[in-house]
């Protein structure tokens, strides 16, 4: 009897179509060209800062409109995708064993959550904003 | 087979992925409220100035900058593999190149203030 | 006496026969089903009363030897734990993803043996103790650090779940890396350096993206997802220790 294995191709580009779970997961991963972006955009605005109050003046102006908007608003939904998607894998990667037991993930995502709100209140407290 | 050095990007992937999920959505809203004009005091010439001179201010920046453009960098390596662009020694110079020269510029920048 | 259901099932099965075709092709099979059966029942029904070539691994049939894992509509399962009544219309059965198919829904799984192999999946004690001295000892709380990932049935679902070992074969993968975590976790061995040796490389943990895939599809919710993060936690601290501490602290 004779063998002659056959190997199934796997697309390389298009392998993530094939299954909703894939998908989700490419959607997760795609967060970090926004944020990546956004990463660029705050050294360049540092780089203003030092510049000097017209630099910085001129930088705040180019910000202002409605692309600029467009693009802040998907760098505010990207990145509270990926801050979602992070809290609730936590657990997975830092299980916390108590004696025999596990602390069930809830309790290590319910306290990410919790910080996520603190911290974004405590920003935009000092922002001014509040 | 050698054991791999990826730990390092892994970690500075895993600790801006963190700072990011706290942190770049309040900040991106506070970009948002500039784009429409509002901008937020902090993000007044004279109020970020005056963070960005004290050393903590400093510290936040260098830190929240640094680790957001490093997280993107090995996500990004990763992200482009497995979209099909397989160079991945290639596109791993290039992404930790650019995160390298923006943390280089930020701590420069931050020196000036 | 209550009369069992019947249901007429049509199986669309990729068939392969390495000494006739060029590729795989499939096959379609109307069969009369119980109600309550599952695809591991319609495949035997079918090489029972319609074409006995047709060519199938399965034993326990109870989900607990893993012999049986086949893709039932693009998803990977044991065909004895996918019940027909979780189905409507065609059912298109095709063998393991990301492994060659030897025949029919026969895959080649010498792959994973080998790096099952590598991983050196079994006890290396830490210190050794001849019978006359008794037991190693281990408390519940230490059983527990590891238990979930020894129910691991070696059914390599994960595998074809997994879409980085699809993109990339070397990948020691799901099962063999969380196997390895297994035993690193056991508090009677000492053979985690070894281990490391083979998964905190290139082709080891670090080829993972936490798709997560593997542990949707394991059967025995062993989470080869998380063992592998705590892989890379661990990992990541050595190399830390191993790159910062004088003398490279092992």
């Amino acid at each position: 009897m004779s063998r002659k294995p056959f190997v199934r191709e796997v697309s390389k580009t298009g392998w993530y179509l094939k299954h909703p779970r894939y998908m989700r997961y490419m959607s997760r991963e795609v967060t970090c060209i926004p944020i990546g972006a956004f990463a660029l955009l705050l050294v360049c605005a540092v780089e203003r800062l030092a510049q000097g109050q017209q630099a910085w003046d001129s930088f705040v102006a180019a910000l202002t409109g409605p692309w600029s908007f467009l693009g802040m608003a998907v760098v505010l939904a990207f990145s509270t995708y990926n801050a979602t998607n992070w809290f609730n894998v936590t657990p997975k990667a830092m299980p916390v064993q108590t004696g025999e037991e596990f602390l069930d993930g809830k309790y290590i995502v319910g306290a990410h959550y919790a910080v996520w709100a603190v911290a974004t209140l405590v920003v935009l407290f000092f922002a001014g904003v509040l | 087979m050698a054991k791999s050095n990826k730990p390092i990007f892994w970690s500075l992937f895993a600790a801006g992925g963190t700072l990011a999920a706290f942190l770049a959505p309040v900040l991106a809203l506070l970009f948002l409220m500039l784009s429409l004009g509002h901008a937020p005091d902090l993000l007044s010439y004279a109020k970020l100035h005056a963070f960005a001179a004290h050393w903590f201010g400093k510290l936040f920046l260098l830190g929240v900058i640094t680790l957001f453009l490093w997280h993107a960098a090995h996500r990004l390596r990763v992200t482009f593999f497995d979209f099909g662009l397989r160079k991945d020694s290639l596109v791993a110079i290039v992404v930790y190149l650019v995160a390298g020269i923006g943390t280089i510029v930020t701590a420069l920048s931050l020196l000036r203030i | 006496m209550t009369q069992l259901k019947k249901r007429m099932v049509q199986l669309e099965v990729l068939r392969y026969d390495p000494e006739k075709d060029k590729e795989p092709r499939f096959q379609s099979y109307t069969v009369e089903c119980n109600e309550e059966w599952v695809v591991l029942d319609a495949l035997t029904a079918v090489k029972e009363t319609i074409d006995p070539t047709l060519n199938f691994r399965w034993s326990c049939h109870m989900a607990v030897c893993g012999s049986c894992g086949m893709m039932v509509n693009g998803e990977p399962k044991l065909s004895c734990h996918a019940f027909l009544r979780s189905y409507e219309g065609v059912i298109r059965v095709e063998p393991l993803a990301n492994f060659p198919i030897e025949r029919d829904l026969v895959t080649v799984a010498d792959d994973f043996i080998d790096k099952l192999k590598r991983v050196k999946p079994y006890l290396i004690p830490k210190e050794k103790k001849s019978i006359a001295e008794g037991e190693y000892k281990q408390t519940p709380a230490q059983l527990m650090k590891y238990r979930q990932f020894s129910m691991c049935i070696n059914c390599m679902l994960c595998y074809a779940a997994c879409p980085e070992y699809g993109l990339q074969p070397k990948f020691i993968g799901p099962a063999a890396i969380t196997l390895a975590h297994r035993y690193n976790q056991d508090s009677r061995d000492g053979g985690r350096n070894e281990r490391q040796e083979v998964i905190a490389t290139n082709e080891g943990v670090w080829e993972c993206s936490f798709v997560g895939a593997c542990s949707e599809v394991c059967p025995k919710a062993v989470d080869p997802a998380s063992a592998l993060q705590q892989v890379k936690v661990a990992s990541t601290i050595d190399w830390f220790k191993e790159h910062l501490l004088p003398g490279g602290a092992k």
